[in-house]
């Protein structure tokens, strides 16, 4: 009954989209608009809460007053996960719908798709929360910002981590996509830096959320490793941590695991997410009351009743991260605000101060870093986190140049 | 050894809920002749319906209690869907109920999405379950082999089923002959809806068996929809030993493949299926197909003609008011109409070969993206300039439309399909995975057109010209000679070659012709995005072709444009809606129950009931 | 009279079972020869190895003295031998000139065109031959409508668009009223007799047989056991034998 009603008023709320918008120029000043574009059906469990954390900020940045004393405001829509998709529905928002610069994207397939396409008709971009490193470096453009911690600075810290360790043999699992091989050079190159001995006697390259865990088991026990790096993610990941838990994979190994401390990934593992293993994520339960942090948790609970992902972290700094850079511009102009993204400063955000380089476009967004345990309630959580700057992980500065096509 | 023998045990494990998901489909379609795409959507929905079940009911009596009435609520779902959406629709040409099945994709997907919400959720574990039991000092957990045990049990039910009772009976009859069920005095809609319930039960309990293995989640769908196919096609349509010896050998090929060539499995399948359909072209223990039963059903075309002076002119004052557009219409609606365009002229291309030739192609976006890519490519490594990359786009997917055709032409029906999909798979793969070339999917960006060309309008016209003069040439085939030759070999291939023509060497020309087209369609694309990334080659690019030359009416010659018109229109303008997905599919279904012969074949016959032709009433 | 088909000792078994067993004939320049026997004698078989539908275990077969054995039907098609079906194969989208024109533009080698008007091409021809088997007024409508006897003549009209020397027909009357089926093979023998051609046809209907066929051979087992002119395969007593329980057919036959 009451899904009924959700979706009634959920249908309603959609086809009135667009009058509400209309009213809204006429009641008052003209709002900001923001594009922004990402596949809400296709990775529902991942895109929901970043919609939230956009709104959330969306919603304070309006009671503050907005931005250059408009209201902000995103329009959201969905690419079905598809890049030709999606740059289409970029030129309607820009040309047609009045939005000033665009936002989104989880797959990098995607944002690189809007990112090339930005640069060619110089729109703004800000690839929120696509995981390819390519989007800033390698494929680098003018009109791309990226907000998201950068695969290679995750992989950087756990190789920091596993580089005090005495395990020598490495085996690595990963999804087999860009992302997947990316994470998993990464990881090589930064730990074969810091501990040149270090042998990689395994890799398993399990097609992405196609996972045939019991095998992938058997083929990582097989290689009999000292350590596991593993990148897998969502069901993927379930299945791995259950057959490997079943079977006995991870006893006595230490297991790195880039981006599964995310709640995103860990909580539906419940009371069966492994213990001990270093990992990235974002442990929003130990942010005490009080910081910006914690401030930001409750609030996100307090509006949405549940309790906040990576993603809505990643949204809600998007919202943060794109009025900024409007004030800072000073007004809407594609030029102006692409200006005011390098070097821009936000020195408040629940995660501390938050930077745009002007050397790659980069934020310079960090990374939680700390080991799984389970707490009193049985849940799975990190615990001796820290968050750590990335600059210092960060390919230098020339490495950065080289890679980034001239522009 | 031992090692072998655990790795064995895995493949074994998986096939469970594969063979119970495939037999599934096989049942459906060896009675119903529905290529079903939404079983994995009973599949999710066994799923989600399982975990649920698990936690209403304890202990070990719950679980397995759960899993049973998991099987009775899908294969409920399964009744209904049938009743409400297929029933209408089998006299509709062959195949056509795939669109519906389609639409019931989506609106599963979004119903799912509202009631179970979009996290995760992890299976239930089996109580007692849980653990390893040691095997030559390999653990192996229990539930794998409980399932390892179920298997062959679930497998001797069916059989029995199928050769003991009076329903068995029926079913194998009308595997046989339809028609002679009718004949028996058997209710035949009852026996299609029960047969379908079966089938979404066999799906339903596969996915709630795969619980503790697994979870549920709103992927699982798709995820399991092509490994189900290639089952059933390996063990041949229709056959049940045929799907579980299949299921068994696709589960343990992986598992050895995740050992030994662990960057293979994304296409090992795909390879096997190859390789069955090309040795044995009706699957390990499938029957030859009958000739005309995939052919055109239904009422029979009419004899073909060009436009009259109306539709000319009708025809003609659409391409003035296209030509026009620029002056007046915002600039966006020319994005529009290029990508429409070039949807379209990929659908007609696709039309070409299904309705014309009869050759149902499960893969042709391989040749869509394979045009896309052959530019991007040219492009992106020795700087081409961009008129020459994209002459080659046509060439490079005719050439390789040849190349697949050798092997494809020599099947037909379903299996021609499906050797089409295999094929299409390999071809997306080399993309995915050939990185240093391709990027794999960071696909190749910064694509775009030579400057006289690189504004809205000029590559507007650019892509009207080429796009229209695609469709029209391949219009005016279908009038020549050649048209002619492909539609006597689809019509009747034994009177074809009994008059001299090389059906086969025809089909392959047409293939290759559609190919061309398809790639001239994805030189277009490549140029108008500026980009193109594996997902151009995917199965789902293949499907959305073949969804909308259905839903336009396969048995018209405008079926494929004017359903790719309406499709990308309708679908540009839904997903700005919250739900979209639900009330997309639900368009579709309802455009396929009311206009059964497609939009352009319902609308003809609407238009010949208004004003009765003299021309065709006997004499 | 110059022999144009030889079968010499064709042969054909399935999985050890001979449905032809050594079969050997001839038929002449404008003979109208009869192949006929009970069901399962393996005419359809014997026939089909003729026509290339299927290919001998062993044994040839030579089309004026140029061997033919294994080629596929459309090759001997285009050597001249014209062919019908006991069960119509025309093109049901097409109208009834069409499906002529189809075999006319394949004469003239013109598959491949991807030019021309398919339905402009050859139909005055098409009229002609549609003419010849009392078609011409139906030319236009669609093949889907015609009614069976009409798809049979159809089937004659195109088997004749090559103006082949030799025509293959299997149970050129299967299907239709006892009339219409002297009809039909009345027109066959007008042909033969006009174009100087020759046919061997396979036929159930004895009437039909006896009335027109030169020559009648019976097959019974897979094996020939008469070849000869219609008195002569009358009084066959093994002939005899073979149609014991459907002697009606003979009674029939010597009343007319």
């Amino acid at each position: 009954m009451t899904l009924l009603r959700r979706t009634v008023l959920a249908t309603a709320a959609a086809l009135a989209l667009v009058p509400a918008a209309v009213l809204a120029q006429d009641a008052g000043k003209a709002p900001i608009r923001i594009g922004e574009i990402n596949h809400f059906k296709r990775l529902a469990a991942f895109a929901e809460p970043y919609r939230k954390g956009i709104e959330l900020a969306v919603s304070e940045i309006n009671a503050g007053g907005g931005v250059l004393g408009r209201p902000l405001e995103f329009i959201f829509r969905d690419d079905q996960g598809d890049p030709a998709e999606a740059v289409r529905i970029a030129e309607e928002l820009m040309t047609r719908d009045g939005a000033v610069m665009l936002t989104g994207s989880i797959l990098s397939n995607v944002g690189l798709a809007i990112s090339s396409f930005a640069a060619e008709k110089h729109y703004v971009y800000l690839a929120s929360e696509p995981l390819a490193d390519t989007l800033v470096w390698g494929s680098g453009n003018p009109y791309t910002f990226r907000l998201r911690t950068s695969t290679w600075v995750q992989a950087a810290l756990l190789a920091e981590k596993a580089a005090t360790t005495d395990a020598i043999r490495y085996a690595t699992i990963a999804p087999n996509y860009a992302y997947g091989t990316e994470a998993v050079e990464a990881f090589k190159a930064n730990l074969k830096r810091l501990k040149p001995e270090v042998e990689f006697v395994a890799e398993q390259w399990p097609p992405l959320f196609k996972i045939d865990a019991g095998a992938e088991v058997q083929a990582l026990e097989r290689a009999k490793p000292d350590a596991i790096y593993n990148v897998t993610f969502g069901t993927d990941l379930a299945k791995l941590v259950r057959e490997g838990g079943d079977r006995g994979l991870f006893e006595g190994r230490d297991v790195y695991g880039l981006l599964t401390g995310e709640p995103e990934y860990f909580e539906p593992l419940g009371a069966e997410a492994p213990e001990g293993w270093v990992v990235t994520g974002y442990p929003w339960y130990d942010f005490a009351e009080g910081t910006p942090g914690g401030a930001f948790v409750a609030a996100y609970e307090e509006m949405f009743g549940e309790t906040p992902k990576n993603g809505s972290n990643v949204g809600y700094l998007t919202g943060l991260s794109v009025a900024a850079a409007i004030e800072r511009a000073g007004s809407t102009e594609t030029e102006a605000i692409r200006a005011a993204f390098e070097d821009l400063d936000i020195p408040d955000t629940p995660v501390g101060p938050l930077h745009y380089r002007a050397l790659d476009n980069q934020s310079t967004l960090g990374a939680f870093v700390g080991t799984t345990a389970l707490n009193d309630e049985g849940d799975g959580v990190m615990v001796d986190w820290e968050y750590k700057d990335p600059t210092p992980y960060m390919p230098s500065d020339d490495e950065v140049r080289a890679m980034r096509p001239a522009e | 050894m031992a090692f072998l023998f655990a790795l064995f045990l895995t493949g074994l494990a998986n096939a469970a809920a594969l063979f119970l998901v495939a037999s599934g489909l096989s049942l459906i379609f060896g009675v119903t002749r529905i290529v079903n795409f939404a079983h994995g959507s009973f599949y999710m929905l066994g799923a989600f319906i399982g975990v649920t079940l698990m936690e209403l009911l304890p202990g070990a009596v719950g679980f397995w209690g759960a899993i049973l009435l998991t099987g009775l609520a899908v294969g409920l779902i399964g009744a209904l869907v049938e009743i409400v959406v297929l029933r209408r629709i089998y006299r509709a040409p062959e195949l056509f109920q795939l669109v519906a099945t389609f639409g019931v994709i989506l609106v599963i997907q979004d119903l799912a999405l509202m009631i179970w919400g979009a996290e995760d959720r992890l299976g239930p574990r089996a109580p007692g379950l849980r653990g390893v039991w040691r095997i030559f000092g390999e653990p192996v957990p229990k539930f794998d082999i409980v399932l390892i045990a179920i298997t062959p049990v679930i497998l001797l039910a069916l059989w029995y089923l199928i050769t003991r009772t009076r329903l068995g009976i029926l079913v194998r009859a009308a595997t046989q002959d339809r028609e002679m069920v009718g004949a028996l005095g058997v209710n035949q809609a009852w026996l299609f809806t029960g047969v379908f319930a079966l089938g979404s039960a066999l799906a339903g309990w596969g996915g709630a068996l795969q619980l503790p293995k697994g979870g549920a989640n709103l992927l699982m769908d798709f995820n399991i929809i092509g490994a189900v196919f290639v089952v059933v096609v390996i063990g041949g349509m229709g056959s049940l030993p045929g799907a579980f010896i299949a299921a068994v050998l696709i589960s343990v090929l992986n598992a050895f493949g995740v050992a030994f060539l662990p960057e293979s499995t994304l296409v090992l399948m795909f390879v096997v299926m190859a390789a069955v359909l090309i040795l044995r072209p009706y699957g390990l223990l499938g029957r030859e197909e009958t000739a005309g039963e995939h052919g055109q059903v239904g009422a029979p075309e009419t004899p073909i003609r060009p436009y009259g002076p109306r539709g000319v002119a009708l025809t003609v004052a659409l391409l003035v008011l296209l030509a026009a557009l620029p002056a007046f219409a915002e600039p966006f609606l020319l994005t529009l109409v290029v990508d429409i365009t070039v949807f379209a002229l990929f659908a007609a291309s696709l039309h070409f070969i299904l309705g014309t030739g009869g050759m149902v192609s499960f893969g042709h976006a391989a040749f869509f993206g394979g045009g896309a890519y052959a530019a991007a490519l040219l492009v992106y490594h020795s700087e081409t300039p961009m008129e020459l990359a994209f002459l080659c786009a046509p060439l490079a997917a005719g050439v390789l439309a040849l190349g697949i055709g050798w092997f494809c032409i020599r099947l037909s029906g379903v299996y021609f399909a499906m050797l089409t999909l295999a094929f299409s798979q390999l071809v997306w793969s080399l993309a995915f995975q050939w990185r240093s070339v391709t990027r794999g999917d960071d696909g190749l960006i910064n694509i775009w057109p030579a400057d006289w060309l690189n504004a809205p309008m000029p590559y507007y016209y650019l892509t009207l010209a080429l796009g229209v003069g695609g469709i029209l040439t391949l219009r005016h085939i279908i009038h020549a000679p050649f048209g002619y030759a492909l539609r006597a070999g689809r019509d009747s291939p034994r009177q074809a070659e009994a008059m001299g023509i090389n059906v086969g060497r025809v089909q392959l020309v047409a293939f290759a012709l559609a190919g061309a087209m398809a790639g001239l369609a994805g030189g277009l694309f490549v140029f108008s995005k500026g980009s193109v990334f594996p997902t151009e080659l995917e199965i789902t690019k293949s499907f959305d072709a073949l969804i909308v030359v259905f839903l336009g009416g396969v048995k018209t010659l405008a079926g494929g444009v004017v359903g790719a018109s309406f499709m990308t229109s309708v679908e540009h303008w839904l997903t700005r809606l919250e739900y979209w997905r639900l009330v997309l599919g639900l368009v579709i279904i309802a455009v396929v129950i009311l206009m059964p012969e497609g939009i352009v074949g319902t609308l003809k016959r609407l238009a010949g009931r208004l004003r009765p032709s003299t021309e065709e009433a006997p004499r | 009279m110059t022999e144009i088909l030889r079968a010499d000792t064709l042969r054909k078994s399935y999985d050890g079972f001979l449905a032809v067993d050594g079969v050997s004939f001839s038929v002449r320049e404008g003979e109208l020869k009869a192949l006929i026997g009970p069901n399962g004698a393996g005419k359809s078989t014997c026939f089909n190895m003729l026509t290339g539908q299927l290919k001998p275990s062993s044994g040839e077969v030579f089309l004026r003295g140029a061997r033919i054995t294994g080629k596929r039907p459309r090759e001997i098609w285009r050597l001249g031998v014209g062919r019908t079906f006991q069960i119509t194969g025309t093109y049901a989208s097409m109208s009834v000139a069409e499906n002529v024109q189809m075999a006319l533009i394949s004469h003239h080698r013109r598959l491949f065109g991807f030019g021309a008007r398919a339905w402009k091409l050859y139909r005055a021809e098409a009229l002609d031959l549609l003419r010849s088997v009392a078609l011409d007024d139906q030319a236009d409508r669609p093949c889907s409508v015609l009614a069976y006897g009409d798809l049979k003549r159809l089937e004659l009209a195109i088997a004749l668009s090559h103006r082949p020397r030799l025509l293959l027909m299997d149970e050129p009357t299967a299907g239709m009223a006892p009339s219409a089926r002297i009809d039909m093979m009345q027109l066959v023998a007008d042909v033969v007799r006009d174009q100087g051609l020759s046919v061997l046809f396979t036929e159930h209907d004895m009437d039909v047989v006896f009335a027109h066929a030169h020559h009648i051979m019976v097959l019974n087992r897979g094996k020939l056991i008469a070849d000869g002119n219609a008195e002569a395969v009358r009084n066959d007593p093994r002939v005899q034998e073979v149609y014991l329980g459907g002697g009606t057919l003979f009674k029939e036959a010597r009343d007319a």
